[in-house]
């Protein structure tokens, strides 16, 4: 069985973030890292591809320079290969042309099932992984908690507000996952010296018959009209412990009537 | 010039419009004069008087979907609405499991943009302008549509309040369905239904969330018993539902449930940029966390610096002993 996961390369969100004044969109001068919500869908790829005895797991990413650290983390973690789309023009992509162009990246591997997060931890649009199955004519299943395969389907737990929905799904299908649900492996120093050498198919818009004025900035359908600082929100007091703070947070409770 | 119509996707929960269908109505009845719901499923008389009482104008309603899920064959009911001349200018929908499905199918049958995160929307000359906060929630970015046959926006809970207008039922009528193909093959064969005592997260009046703090999952009771304490709803940070602690429907943030109770207390939260833009707007905040630097504090009405550890064992007995 042959998977792909859809990964993404971002920012490290344990940094403050800022915009570009000119373009308003996300500074990605720092040196990306894989958005850890990625490293569920990759564990739940390697854990299936090892049930069903055999197929590969192939990353597929985008990124306007030829970025690679966080693509070698999770072929680290085991993958097997990746293909990179990129290309100058995909700055400035919007969900929909991001959803475009690894759509027709994806179709290259010719996958059985392939992966995403639910959303990304930067743009956090949430709209990609459906898009990307509605690009490809794929059924789709979001959200899901387990994934167990079947013979030409797939048996998904789909979180609900209120528990979850079993939902069967032919195959080729897209299936997004939820934080939390698997463990990912840590890279072993084998699998971090493997990495190094695991191929990496860089291609370009060209490659991929996409016509650039079609994504990046120049086919993104919204433009950002007006960035400004929230209003912000007022610290209050602050106390250190020393054996009495619940007295103090009963007495809040109590101006507010809670208590 | 302006919005013509609106459609706002609605879900049903329970046989009645969910709260952030009529939040989302409230606003719709702002930007334009016709509004209506648009839902995957039988329209029923409660749904119909819930739409019409938030103004809405018609409930167009796809019929019974059986097993289909309602992202992919409700954007196609829509789609071809749109593409036969019957639709709306602008399609809401709410940012949920289903609704987030709606709007990205219709996005790619359209070719038109998905605007999403928004928290607030406004009309300038003929195209909606949303606004979404980043960084936590410390900088808005207004956000317009320049191009596609429809304007789709994607609604945060919680961003508008619902209020009833005096109108009678909406009028129902049928939405055509769409063969989806292969793409609308997936079927729902079975649903569960976790009970939980005690409010629902995004509704309860008081909220108690657990983060890494805690220490490991089984200190997660600590949350819990307070919760139900206090009559409130149990929440938690990302790194405690990414660890696998608690699952996703649990999570406060900008990748889960945006919560505004009268109070919020966090334990062991840090205050990351992803958690406080999931709880900021909550009325009073009470924070407890060992690092006096933890950025929570710079939003806490009253913070505790200190071990949770301590400090709740005392705080559970204190409110037990008062009966």
């Amino acid at each position: 069985m042959n998977v792909v996961v859809c990964v993404k390369q971002i920012p490290d969100p344990a940094e403050t973030g800022s915009l570009n004044p000119d373009t308003n969109t996300l500074n990605r001068d720092s040196k990306p890292i894989l958005d850890e919500s990625d490293s569920y869908g990759v564990e739940m790829a390697l854990q299936l591809v090892e049930a069903a005895g055999g197929g590969k797991v192939t990353l597929v990413s985008m990124a306007p320079n030829q970025e690679q650290a966080g693509l070698r983390t999770a072929l680290a973690m085991g993958a097997d290969d990746a293909i990179l789309v990129s290309d100058e023009a995909l700055a400035g992509s919007d969900a929909l042309s991001t959803a475009k162009v690894l759509a027709a990246a994806i179709s290259r591997a010719e996958p059985d099932l392939v992966l995403a997060a639910t959303e990304s931890s930067d743009g956090y649009t949430g709209t990609v992984p459906e898009q990307i199955a509605a690009v490809m004519g794929l059924p789709s299943v979001t959200f899901a908690k387990s994934i167990e395969v079947g013979d030409g389907s797939v048996a998904v737990q789909r979180q609900t507000e209120f528990g979850y929905d079993s939902v069967t799904c032919p195959t080729p299908c897209l299936v997004s996952v939820t934080a939390g649900v698997v463990e990912p492996r840590y890279p072993s120093f084998k699998g971090i010296m493997a990495a190094k050498s695991k191929p990496v198919d860089e291609v370009t818009l060209a490659d991929l018959s996409i016509d650039p004025a079609l994504v990046g900035a120049a086919g993104c359908g919204q433009s950002i009209v007006q960035v400004e600082e929230a209003e912000a929100r007022e610290a209050g007091e602050k106390i250190v412990d020393e054996g009495d703070a619940h007295e103090r947070i009963i007495a809040f409770l109590e101006d507010l009537k809670v208590l | 010039m302006g919005i013509s119509s609106i459609w706002v996707y609605g879900e049903v929960v329970e046989g009645e419009l969910s709260t952030l269908t009529t939040e989302m109505l409230a606003k719709a009845r702002t930007l334009s004069d016709q509004v209506d719901v648009v839902i995957g499923g039988e329209a029923s008389d409660a749904v119909a008087a819930t739409a019409g009482a938030h103004g809405a104008g018609t409930v167009h309603a796809t019929g019974d979907l059986g097993a289909g899920l309602q992202g992919v064959h409700v954007a196609a009911a829509i789609a071809a609405a749109i593409e036969a001349g019957a639709g709306p200018d602008a399609v809401l929908a709410g940012t949920t499991y289903d609704g987030r499905d709606v709007a990205a199918r219709l996005s790619v049958a359209l070719d038109a943009p998905v605007i999403s995160n928004l928290v607030d929307l406004e009309v300038d000359g003929d195209a909606l302008v949303g606004t979404s906060p980043i960084f936590g929630g410390t900088t808005n970015v207004k956000t317009t549509f320049t191009g596609g046959s429809a304007q789709i926006a994607l609604i945060r809970p919680k961003s508008f309040v619902a209020e009833e207008t005096s109108n009678g039922p909406a009028a129902t009528a049928a939405l055509a369905t769409a063969d989806c193909g292969a793409a609308g093959a997936a079927e729902v064969v079975d649903r569960f239904v976790e009970e939980s005592d005690g409010p629902k997260l995004d509704e309860a009046a008081f909220v108690v969330s657990g983060g890494r703090g805690l220490g490991d999952a089984e200190k997660f009771s600590l949350v819990e018993e307070m919760a139900q304490l206090v009559g409130g709803a149990a929440g938690a940070s990302r790194a405690i539902v990414d660890a696998g602690w608690v699952p996703y429907s649990s999570q406060v943030g900008q990748t889960g449930k945006v919560v505004k109770p009268d109070v919020y207390l966090a334990l062991g939260i840090s205050g990351a940029t992803q958690h406080l833009v999931g709880m900021k707007g909550s009325k009073h905040i009470i924070a407890i966390n060992k690092d006096e630097e933890a950025p929570i504090f710079g939003v806490a009405d009253l913070g505790i610096v200190g071990d949770v550890h301590d400090v709740m064992p005392k705080l559970i007995e204190a409110i037990k002993a008062r009966g």
